[in-house]
């Protein structure tokens, strides 16, 4: 018994723990964003990487996405003779929720993921050991680019998704299930409200960029030099960024939506 | 320069009193230590002496728990961020592994520094990556990357990174570890080479007895967190200390037994299942 409060004594202290050394890393990255804007070179490279890599698994999934809302959507409101408001339905639906959870769920797999294992091993091979004895801040040399680029990527990111995933539900309902297509962009046009509904969900993604991005970088940094420590750092990144996106879509939509 | 030419003899670092520990295990108990400029200084000592550790200490990376160490005239853990960083530049560090940035080819690793740290234009930075890179023999690799180099070859790309913005010390860690006997050769020549050419001053931490003994004008010997003996390589080859002795000829079993401490050894064997293993 006495083991067994002990081990849950350490395992708190040691999550407070991380979760100090965690905001150590955030005040070191928002302090080293003012030299990433010096060099935007720096920055575009990391956009590359981090954004326009994750490019593609966004647009194929942003697809599908649609594609199934639009089969769904028009199977349901078909019964009570409203598919005209097909379009209503999946553009909301991808605005406000899904556009910016699964670009983050997705983020985090892709970008996340090679963020952890990229600084993990940088560190691991002394890289950014070797940086800080040349006189030059991995914090903003390496981690701040890495960090923004992650925040500028995020909601553009998110926006291709449920543009694709608007297109997606155009084809299968539109295109095979026929609703009529004068409705179904009238109708998305007259319900979906720019403060509302976009500005809320870019608000959304860019909270989730911040996240996602934070995890990733944190993760990699503290990582155990290790190629097991860099292996457990990595899937660590991708099942807490996982959980910290579902659990803040929750409280975000709550705060958004909630009075409607 | 002059002012510094002047004041040869006092030295370049200067460690006095340095206790370090990592948690309960003490690594470095006293340590008193002097590195004069223009030398060649090799620190030396069984793994696990915390040679490496010395270093980060003087490259300001670590922080000791007492003692002080002065690089060229300032105390490294007084100093603030900005000035420790103006002093790092004045000082290279070669890595054991090179640590070379992996997604920047050769030129770009050691045009690194330069364009990290000055204003440079692009041709100049040109002209002075490839003297770097000539001087350790490599100009002819600054397209290939760092994952295409042997072990060899990445330790010199990282000199030539080191030798960038034109130290006054370089660093080397371990530098002949792991090396073929061509690599070792060619590396033992640079080092002293670049010291006396570039007038720079020089600490080797090795524990390649012959290599390091070849190139080093003073050897200091570490065991057990001190410094057990120190002089020049004839000096110490002379040393009546058995523990110096048993170091530089090699030998399996003396001061330092051959065994790890343990228990009786037949008393281990008869209770064998009564306990795990031994800390």
């Amino acid at each position: 018994m006495m083991n067994w409060l002990q081990g849950l004594g350490q395992r708190g202290l040691g999550f407070f723990e991380r979760l100090g050394r965690g905001h150590i890393t955030l005040y070191y990255l928002i302090i080293g964003i003012p030299s990433v804007l010096m060099r935007p070179r720096l920055l575009l490279q990391q956009v590359y990487a981090v954004g326009v890599l994750t490019l593609l698994i966004i647009l194929v999934s942003g697809l599908f996405v649609g594609m199934v809302l639009g089969l769904q959507g028009y199977n349901t409101l078909v019964g009570f003779g409203a598919e005209q408001s097909l379009g209503t339905v999946v553009a909301l639906t991808l605005v406000r929720e899904m556009g910016p959870v699964v670009t983050a769920l997705l983020f985090a797999g892709r970008a996340g993921s090679a963020l952890t294992a990229e600084i993990g091993l940088m560190k691991a091979t002394e890289q950014l050991s070797g940086m800080e004895m040349m006189a030059v801040d991995p914090n903003k040399r390496v981690l701040a680019p890495r960090f923004l680029a992650g925040i500028i990527s995020m909601p553009l990111l998110a926006a291709i998704f449920s543009a694709v995933g608007v297109m997606g539900g155009y084809f299968v309902g539109v295109g095979l299930l026929g609703v009529d297509e004068g409705a179904y962009w009238s109708q998305m046009q007259a319900s979906v409200d720019l403060h509302e509904d976009v500005y809320n969900g870019v608000i959304k993604s860019m909270v989730f960029g911040v996240v996602a991005t934070w995890i990733a970088i944190y993760e990699g940094h503290d990582a155990t030099p290790t190629s097991e420590g860099v292996s457990r750092a990595t899937t660590r990144t991708v099942v807490h960024t996982s959980l910290a996106v579902l659990g803040l879509n929750f409280i975000l939509t709550a705060l958004m939506f909630g009075e409607n | 320069m002059s002012a510094q030419q002047q004041e040869d003899s006092t030295p370049l670092v200067s460690i006095r009193g340095l206790h370090f520990a990592r948690g309960d295990r003490v690594i470095f108990d006293g340590v008193d230590l002097d590195i004069h400029r223009g030398r060649v200084t090799a620190i030396m000592g069984p793994s696990g002496t915390g040679k490496t550790t010395l270093l980060k200490l003087i490259g300001g990376q670590l922080r000791p728990q007492a003692g002080s160490i002065e690089v060229d005239g300032e105390n490294v853990h007084r100093l603030s961020r900005s000035r420790l960083f103006q002093l790092r530049k004045r000082i290279g560090l070669l890595f054991q592994s090179g640590a070379l940035l992996t997604d920047l080819n050769v030129f770009e690793n050691v045009a690194f520094p330069l364009r990290e740290h000055t204003r440079l234009p692009e041709s100049m930075i040109r002209d002075l990556v490839l003297m770097k890179l000539e001087a350790v023999g490599l100009r002819g690799a600054r397209g290939m990357m760092p994952s295409e180099l042997s072990g060899g070859m990445a330790r010199r790309v990282a000199l030539a990174r080191a030798i960038a913005l034109d130290p006054m010390m370089i660093m080397y860690d371990e530098p002949f570890t792991g090396q073929d006997p061509i690599s070792m050769g060619v590396l033992v020549k640079l080092i002293r080479r670049l010291n006396d050419a570039l007038g720079l001053t020089s600490i080797v931490v090795s524990h390649d007895v012959q290599e390091t003994a070849a190139i080093a004008d003073y050897l200091y010997l570490l065991s057990g967190g001190k410094v057990v003996a120190h002089g020049s390589p004839d000096a110490l080859g002379r040393s009546e200390s058995a523990w110096a002795q048993q170091f530089l000829q090699g030998e399996p079993d003396g001061p330092v037994p051959f065994h790890y401490p343990a228990s009786d050894y037949l008393d281990d064997l008869m209770n064998a299942g009564e306990e795990g293993a031994r800390g």
